[in-house]
C-alpha cells in the first residue's frame, strides 16, 4: 500500500492552520465572527491528513484561482 | 531617479491587487525604467481601475449567476450519451451532466475515473497494460467459457491457458474464489473446473451459472472495463466504474493526478476543497463540451455556496433553497403547501429580511440601492 499526502494531490490546494493571533486579525479584518465562516468538519479527509487540527480551529486554504491566480479562503472546523 | 528592482517588487507587493495583477504589473514595469512618481501615478491608475471592476457591495451575484449559467443550459443537448470516439467509454455529458453535478447525486449515472500512471508505466504501453488489467475487475467470461452439463448436472468451466497468463491468474485462485463464494467443492482437472449445485435440480444449475458469472475474481469490484489512451507522451487509463479509494493505491498509479467523475467520492477521498474544485472543472468542461463559454466566476460562486457547509449540498429543496431561513421563500421555490402548513404549526415568523419574501408583500428589496439605510453618525 502506498502512502501520499493528500495536500499534494492537484485537486487539493493549501491548507494552513492559523495561530490564534492569525485567528483574531482575520476575523477583525472581514469584521465577522468565527461561526460565520464557510466550515470544514473534523473528519474530512485533509483535516485528518493534518492532524493536530481541533473544532474551532481557523484553517486558511490557498487556492489556485483561475481568476486572481491565488486565493485564500478561510474555513472553520466543526464537528 | 527610477526604482531598484528589488524596491520595484516591494512596492507592487503592497498594493491591494490580485496575484495575477501584480505579475502583470511587475512584467510590464522591470522592462521600463520608472520613477517614483510615474510609479505612484501607474499603480494608482490600476488600483483605482480595479476597484472600479469589482462587484458591488449589494449585486444580486447569485441571480446573475443563475442567469448565466441558465441561459447557455436551454441550449443543451437533451440527449445523454454520447461515444467518445470507437470502443471508447460512455459517459453522461450535456444538460443531464450539469443536472447531476448542482444536484449533488451520490452515484453519477456514468461514473468514470482518469488514471494517470506514475513514471515508466506512464512511458511504457505494456506496463500500463499491466496496470490496466490489475485494476479492471475481471469474472469467468473473460478467463475461457461456462457451460452446463445437463446429463451429469454440473457446471463445465474451460479456461483459457493463454488468456490465465496474460492476466496473472492461477486455475488455483479462481477455483478458490470460486467455492468461496459458493461454497461448493471445485471439481478440477487441467484447465477444467467442475461445479455441481446442492440440489440437482435444473433450475438450480441455471441460477449458479448466472451466479458464477457476476462474481468478481481479480481487481477492483466496479471497475467494469479500462481503456488504454494516449494522450501527449503518456499513456492515461479510463475506467468505467469509479473506485478511487482503491485504485489510488495501485502499483504504477500516480495518486496525485488521478481523479473521478463523482463528485460526492472526491469529497470522500479528497476533501471539500478538492470536491469544489471538482464542481468547477466539471461544470465547466461540461459546458465547454457543448460550445458554451460561462464565465468561471459564476460557476465558482455556485460550487462555493455548494461546499460552503463543509459538504456538498445539492442547489434546490434539499439544499441551499430549502435551507432558506424565510418562510414565504421556501414556500415561493417548491412544495408550497407543505412549507406554509408546517410554519403554521410551528408558529414560524417571517421577518422578511430576504428578497423573494419582500417581492411577495410588496415592499423595496434589500438589493442595491434597496439595501443602504441611513445610520446616525455618532
Amino acid at each position: 500500500m502506498k502512502k501520499f499526502a493528500l495536500q499534494d494531490h492537484e485537486l487539493v490546494p493549501t491548507h494552513i492552520i492559523l495561530t490564534s493571533e492569525e485567528k483574531e486579525k482575520v476575523l477583525e479584518e472581514y469584521g465577522v465572527g468565527a461561526a460565520q465562516l464557510p466550515k470544514i468538519h473534523i473528519s474530512d479527509p485533509v483535516i485528518k491528513d493534518m492532524g493536530d487540527v481541533v473544532v474551532g480551529d481557523i484553517i486558511k486554504i490557498v487556492r489556485e484561482s483561475p481568476t486572481a491566480k491565488q486565493s485564500i479562503f478561510y474555513r472553520l472546523v466543526i464537528n | 531617479m527610477s526604482l531598484s528592482h528589488k524596491n520595484l517588487l516591494k512596492r507592487i507587493d503592497e498594493l491591494p491587487l490580485p496575484q495575477n495583477m501584480k505579475d502583470a504589473l511587475h512584467d510590464d514595469l522591470a522592462e521600463v525604467e520608472v520613477t517614483d512618481e510615474e510609479f505612484e501615478a501607474i499603480a494608482g491608475q490600476v488600483v483605482e481601475d480595479f476597484d472600479r471592476a469589482q462587484v458591488v457591495p449589494c449585486e444580486a451575484v447569485g441571480v446573475v449567476a443563475a442567469q448565466s449559467i441558465g441561459e447557455p443550459g436551454t441550449q443543451m443537448t437533451m440527449r445523454t450519451f454520447h461515444y467518445a470516439g470507437v470502443a471508447e467509454i460512455n459517459v453522461t455529458l450535456g444538460l443531464p451532466r450539469l443536472i447531476e453535478i448542482v444536484d449533488a447525486r451520490k452515484i453519477p449515472s456514468t461514473p468514470t475515473m482518469t488514471v494517470r500512471l506514475d513514471g515508466e508505466y506512464a512511458r511504457d504501453r505494456d506496463l500500463a497494460r499491466e496496470v490496466a488489467w490489475s485494476i479492471e475487475s475481471i469474472n469467468i467470461l473473460h478467463l475461457g467459457s461456462i457451460a452446463t452439463d445437463l446429463a451429469e448436472m454440473n457446471v463445465l468451466i474451460e479456461l483459457n491457458e493463454e488468456v490465465m497468463a496474460q492476466r496473472k491468474i492461477s486455475v488455483e485462485e479462481v477455483a478458490e474464489r470460486l467455492s468461496e463464494v459458493t461454497k461448493l467443492i471445485v471439481g478440477r482437472q487441467d484447465y477444467t473446473l467442475t461445479l455441481a449445485p446442492k440440489e440437482s435440480s435444473y433450475r438450480d444449475l441455471l441460477q449458479l451459472v448466472e451466479k458464477i458469472k457476476n462474481i468478481s475474481l481479480k481487481g477492483v469490484e466496479g471497475i467494469k472495463r479500462v481503456v488504454i489512451r494516449k494522450e501527449g507522451d503518456e499513456y492515461v487509463l479510463y475506467t468505467e466504474g469509479s473506485v478511487l479509494k482503491e485504485v489510488i493505491e495501485f502499483e504504477g498509479v500516480d495518486p496525485t493526478r488521478t481523479k473521478t467523475n463523482n463528485i460526492t467520492e472526491i469529497a470522500e477521498v479528497l476533501g471539500v476543497e478538492a470536491a469544489r474544485n471538482s464542481i468547477i472543472n466539471e461544470a465547466n468542461d461540461t459546458l465547454r463540451e457543448q460550445g458554451l463559454t460561462v464565465d468561471v466566476r459564476h460557476i465558482m460562486l455556485v460550487a462555493d455556496m455548494m461546499t460552503c457547509d463543509g459538504e456538498i449540498k445539492q442547489i434546490g429543496r434539499h439544499g441551499i433553497s430549502g435551507e432558506k431561513v424565510s418562510v414565504l421563500a421556501r414556500a415561493a421555490f417548491e412544495v408550497t403547501v407543505n412549507h406554509i402548513l408546517d410554519a403554521a404549526i410551528r408558529g414560524d415568523v417571517d421577518y422578511l429580511k430576504g428578497v423573494t419574501e419582500n417581492v411577495i408583500v410588496g415592499q423595496p428589496i434589500k438589493l442595491g440601492t434597496g439595501h443602504v439605510q441611513l445610520v446616525a453618525k455618532r
